[in-house]
């Protein structure tokens, strides 16, 4: 029926007849059609689903492929520009990368092993040293959470240390450990310690009221409160500080690398700049961005899982 | 014998940032095993307060509280307690949040099965049997009502407290949830003290209207028996000249009585 009155408001001598004569359209609509025609596959209810789909899809995915085909365009130009021995373009990028990845697990000795090698051994040490972060930092934050005495006296430490650059970090940890491999861990330590520490007690201090109220009715044991109220309540929160821990942690550990050297991402970027093997740099902060994302992603969906509406 | 619940001489007075603030004053007060009491006032009269000294979770400034000629010191399972907000945990069942209760008061001496029983049981008397797994997002505003009114009495409370337990309901809502609760009170015979700003539901459930003056130091103003014979039905109450004349003494004692002082 659309398609009807679609065809008439077409016809000349609607569009001529002002608008202050309504009554002649409905008239002309009614008019019956002398012939049926079988309505366009478009217009049926699953070609309407189907474009209305389409739609949706085209309006989600559009933007970033707009997005990142401009990146790659805008990436191509520089590399022209900047002539044969600039900056590789982005199709030399990526022979590098299918060379880089066709064989990722080789070793041929400590300087020189394929580049699943390296991201395994960047992953180690991150989920080594945030793991180490939360559990002193968990523990921690729920006890500052609790104890007001406890924040008191701990606030003024957290808040002097927290903005200090993680890097500043690694001669203390050098001295200390006297070897690369503590001190690139304890560098990622006391780097995502502090977003543990300061959401779970966030967390601690936010559980509501209500909740507590009824442990208090109930007269739970300590042990009960923690475990059916205080605990899931700040589970939340945790989650948040973990992640941004984890964040924190892939973003250091590959400064730390270029530092300390012998394995990992951020080694591989350095030993690539003394190569100079531009491509491979560029691969490296590809990798460096995508596994990062994955990271979040995965926490993202791991904390989803456990919201409480 | 002795009352079961005894308040006598309370006064609560409350350190704030603006210095002292006299919340109650002179609470007397006594209730009798089975007894149903609606606490009612206008807002900020101090009739939560009230509840709250009764259910432990604050100490009077003076006077004291006796359940069963102890004192009442801190909260405890004995005073079990309908919130205004329900108050569920959201991180478990329906089921779990009675659990939890049951679990507190006879975990000790029963077993497994038996606590089973006894949260089914629970969740029966209120008719949820159906909506058992579910966690509360899951369910309704009335029916996360029922489940704090089933957490309540599965623990077999000497009080049942409930501080506006249907306030934040429809009116539909909260006339199907009062018809529930006369029933479950009459059958269970429990001692109820609850708090409410609605005096139809005062009038409907309670053997006493309790009416409090306003604050600050609001003190009980008068005591009101409800002689309408049990069960009680809304709609025959409707037209039933006693109770209008009830509802009016409550009416008169809220707006006319005490508006004043408001104002």
């Amino acid at each position: 029926m659309s398609a009807v009155t679609f065809e008439e408001a077409r016809s000349p001598d609607v569009m001529a007849s002002p608008a202050s004569e309504p009554l002649a359209i409905p008239a002309q609509v009614a008019r019956p059609m002398p012939k049926a025609r079988p309505t366009p596959w478009l217009q049926t209810g699953r070609g309407r689903a189907f474009s209305a789909a389409l739609g949706r899809i085209l309006r989600v995915s559009l933007p970033p492929i707009i997005g990142m085909g401009l990146f790659v365009l805008l990436w191509q130009l520089v590399s022209v520009s900047s002539g044969a021995a600039g900056l590789p373009g982005p199709a030399k990028t990526w022979e590098a990368a299918r060379a880089l990845f066709a064989d990722p697990f080789y070793d041929n000795g400590p300087n020189d092993m394929g580049i699943g090698w390296n991201i395994l051994n960047s992953l180690y040490r991150v989920v080594t040293g945030f793991g180490l972060a939360a559990m002193v930092g968990i523990p921690l934050g729920f006890m500052i959470g609790r104890f007001a005495f406890l924040s008191g006296m701990l606030a003024p430490i957290i808040s002097l240390l927290r903005p200090v650059s993680p890097l500043a970090w690694l001669p203390i940890g050098l001295y200390v450990f006297k070897e690369t491999e503590p001190a690139s861990l304890w560098v990622i330590f006391i780097s995502s310690i502090w977003p543990i520490i300061l959401n779970t007690a966030a967390g601690v201090a936010r559980v509501p009221q209500d909740y507590l109220n009824v442990a208090r009715v109930l007269a739970l044991s300590e042990w009960k409160v923690f475990t059916k109220i205080l605990f899931p309540s700040v589970l939340p929160h945790m989650m948040t500080g973990i992640r941004l821990s984890i964040g924190v942690a892939w973003l250091v550990i590959v400064a730390a690398e270029m530092l300390t050297g012998g394995s990992g991402l951020g080694f591989w970027v350095w030993d690539e700049w003394n190569n100079l093997n531009v491509e491979h740099i560029l691969i490296a902060i590809f990798i460096v961005g995508s596994v990062g994302l994955l990271l979040e992603q995965g926490l993202l969906w791991l904390a989803k899982r456990f919201e409480y509406a | 014998m002795h009352p079961y619940l005894q308040i006598e001489n309370v006064s609560m007075v409350f350190d704030t940032k603006n210095g002292k603030f006299h919340a109650l004053r002179d609470i007397n007060l006594m209730l009798d095993q089975g007894d149903f009491i609606a606490l009612i006032g206008h807002s900020g009269c101090g009739k939560s307060t009230l509840l709250n000294l009764v259910a432990g979770l604050i100490e009077p400034s003076s006077g004291v509280l006796l359940l069963n000629d102890r004192e009442i010191r801190g909260p405890g399972p004995d005073r079990a307690m309908v919130f205004q907000n329900h108050s569920l945990l959201p991180w478990m069942t329906c089921y779990g949040n009675v659990h939890l209760a049951v679990e507190r008061v006879f975990g000790a001496k029963e077993t497994r099965k038996q606590l089973k029983a006894r949260t089914e049981a629970a969740l029966e008397l209120v008719h949820l049997s159906h909506a058992m797994h579910k966690y509360p997002h899951e369910i309704s505003g009335g029916m996360k009502q029922r489940v704090g009114i089933a957490r309540a009495l599965a623990m077999q409370p000497k009080l049942l407290l409930m501080d506006e337990p249907f306030g934040a309901l429809d009116a539909l809502t909260r006339a199907s949830l009062q018809d529930e609760l006369m029933r479950i009170v009459q059958e269970t015979s429990t001692t109820t003290l609850m708090v409410t700003h609605d005096v139809d539901e005062a009038v409907l459930l309670a053997d006493r209207i309790v009416m409090l003056t306003n604050g600050p130091a609001a003190t009980i103003g008068e005591v009101l028996s409800i002689d309408l014979p049990r069960p009680r039905d809304r709609l025959a109450l409707a037209e039933d000249v006693r109770y209008h004349r009830l509802r009016h003494a409550v009416l008169e004692f809220l707006y006319q009585k005490q508006l004043r002082k408001a104002a």
